[in-house]
């Protein structure tokens, strides 16, 4: 780096060389007043004395302070310290992640009072609290702590930044820009304990808690182990003797309502008693009934008839009935007979008519028997019947024979509507 | 209150929050028998959990070493160095 140093009424180069700078606790800028070491050089081409830097501070503390204050408003108005970026410290933590000098009464302090109040699993990042590379050890740890878990190492609930208390300049690295980022975008609470109580740096400002002490941030870290087994058991009892008033109390109001409800076996007698007497009740209108029922019964048996009457009266109306069906079937008979006749001729009468129909004739003998050839009907003087279609009827004399087949015999019409004799033949 | 979550579950804050909260319901008597025999049984087994996370409560102080290839390791803090 190369820049002027100048006061009220001189000038001097100045050159600070990278390793240098790198060792010098503040970030020179414009307009810094600062106390310079180092050694006077010159450099020859422009014949100029130059002071080689060695190491820089703030000349006074109220230029730290201001510088200080300068970048708190900065990192406030990035909204760093904003409240709501507060996150909550667990209330038991299991695991506790410790960044601070693994020597010295700080660590000391702390692992104390935890064991005091609340033994825990410690993991410890040891960085240098002092000095050139602080801030960057520092911000390191916490970035470190956030890629837990991992390499067997479980992830710490709840971080303790912690430094003992010293000069401005000794705190110095607590108030670096990266610190702060590193708090302010932990994802594990922190819990700040930086110098003494009054002492704040911007750490301080970015943490979740600020913790006064070393010892007071283990504090705020885990509850006290004895007081919450004292009020646990505390608890226990409570439970226990609430428990055991609910019950009492239910059971006397149990004994109270049932005191209420009188003596069973009394309200049992009173009930037997009228059982009793409705049964007695009871048995008498049962006797009462029967007889009802009964005189009742022999009234409607009086009125019944024997059984041996009136089958001898049904037997006396079976044998007239069957006398009677006796005549009925005779005369049925003799009736079905005639009727039997009378269809008998008129079937035979019907069953050549179609034949006379067509002008065909019947010729019988005087027998009234079919005369199917000539010979049959007999020499001349012979008397036949001739029969035509609806049963017209002719009586004729035989006159003679003719020669050849077709010789009608000579008839002399007889109407007669009568059947001839001896059709039943037929049948 | 957390009702019926696994007491297994519960932090040792939320287990000794609800053995409060059922406390205090207790003591009052308000509640059906069988909802405080149940919340009774339940303050029991949530004391249990209370108390065995308590007993757990065990120093163990390690130093992180990191390793050149950014590995982290662990070794017990010496802290009279």
């Amino acid at each position: 780096m190369y820049s002027s140093l100048k006061d009220q009424g001189a000038v001097i180069d100045a050159v600070c060389w990278k390793g240098t700078l790198a060792k010098i606790d503040l970030k020179p800028e414009e307009g810094l007043e600062v106390i310079c070491t180092g050694r006077i050089s010159t450099f020859p081409q422009r014949s100029n004395y130059q002071l080689i830097v060695e190491s820089m501070e703030l000349a006074g503390e109220g230029a730290l302070l201001k510088m200080l204050e300068e970048r708190r408003k900065k990192l406030l108005a990035e909204g760093l310290f904003a409240p709501q970026r507060k996150r909550p410290i667990p209330f038991l933590p299991d695991v506790i992640g410790v960044v601070t000098s693994p020597t010295g009464a700080v660590i000391r302090d702390i692992l104390h009072r935890l064991s005091d109040r609340f033994p825990r699993h410690v993991l410890v990042w040891p960085v240098l609290v002092q000095g050139e590379q602080a801030a960057a050890q520092v911000a390191a740890a916490i970035r470190g702590f956030q890629s837990l878990p991992a390499h067997g190492l479980p992830r710490p609930d709840v971080l303790i930044v912690a430094r003992g208390g010293g000069s401005l300049e000794d705190l110095m690295g607590f108030n670096d820009e990266g610190v702060v980022r590193a708090i302010a975008e932990s994802k594990i609470p922190v819990i700040s304990a930086i110098g003494h109580e009054t002492d704040t740096t911007l750490a301080d400002y970015a943490a979740d808690l600020r913790a006064p002490t070393p010892t007071g941030a283990a504090e705020m870290a885990v509850p006290v182990r004895a007081a919450l087994a004292q009020q646990i058991l505390e608890y226990e009892q409570r439970l226990a003797s609430g428990m055991n008033r609910f019950l009492a109390e239910s059971r006397h109001r149990l004994e109270a309502r049932s005191a209420g409800l009188g003596d069973p076996a009394r309200l049992l007698e009173a009930q037997v008693q009228r059982l009793d007497h409705l049964g007695d009740k009871l048995s008498g209108l049962f006797g009462r009934f029967i007889e009802v029922k009964r005189s009742a019964l022999v009234e409607i048996a009086g009125a019944l008839v024997r059984p041996q009457e009136r089958l001898r009266e049904a037997e006396k109306a079976l044998s007239r009935w069957g006398e009677q069906l006796g005549a009925v079937g005779v005369k049925l008979l003799q009736d079905k007979d005639r009727d039997l006749k009378h269809a008998g001729k008129m079937l035979e009468a019907y069953s050549f008519e179609n034949i006379l129909q067509r002008g065909f004739a019947v010729v019988r003998d005087g027998e009234g028997a079919l005369i199917m050839d000539a010979a049959r009907a007999g020499g001349p003087g012979a008397s036949i019947e001739v029969q035509f279609r609806n049963d017209g009827r002719l009586r004729a004399q035989v006159s003679g024979s003719v020669k050849g087949q077709k010789d009608a015999p000579l008839k002399k019409p007889v109407r007669d509507k009568e059947f001839g004799g001896g059709q039943t033949s037929l049948f | 209150m957390v009702k019926n979550a696994a007491i297994e579950a519960l932090s040792f804050e939320e287990a000794l929050g609800e053995l409060e909260t059922i406390v205090r319901t207790l003591e009052t008597g308000q509640s059906p028998l069988e909802q405080s025999i149940n919340a009774y049984e339940r303050g029991i087994a949530l004391k249990k959990h209370c108390e065995t996370r308590l007993r757990e409560a065990q120093a163990k102080i390690e130093k992180i070493m990191v390793g050149k290839d950014g590995n982290l390791s662990t070794q017990p803090l010496d802290e009279s160095e």
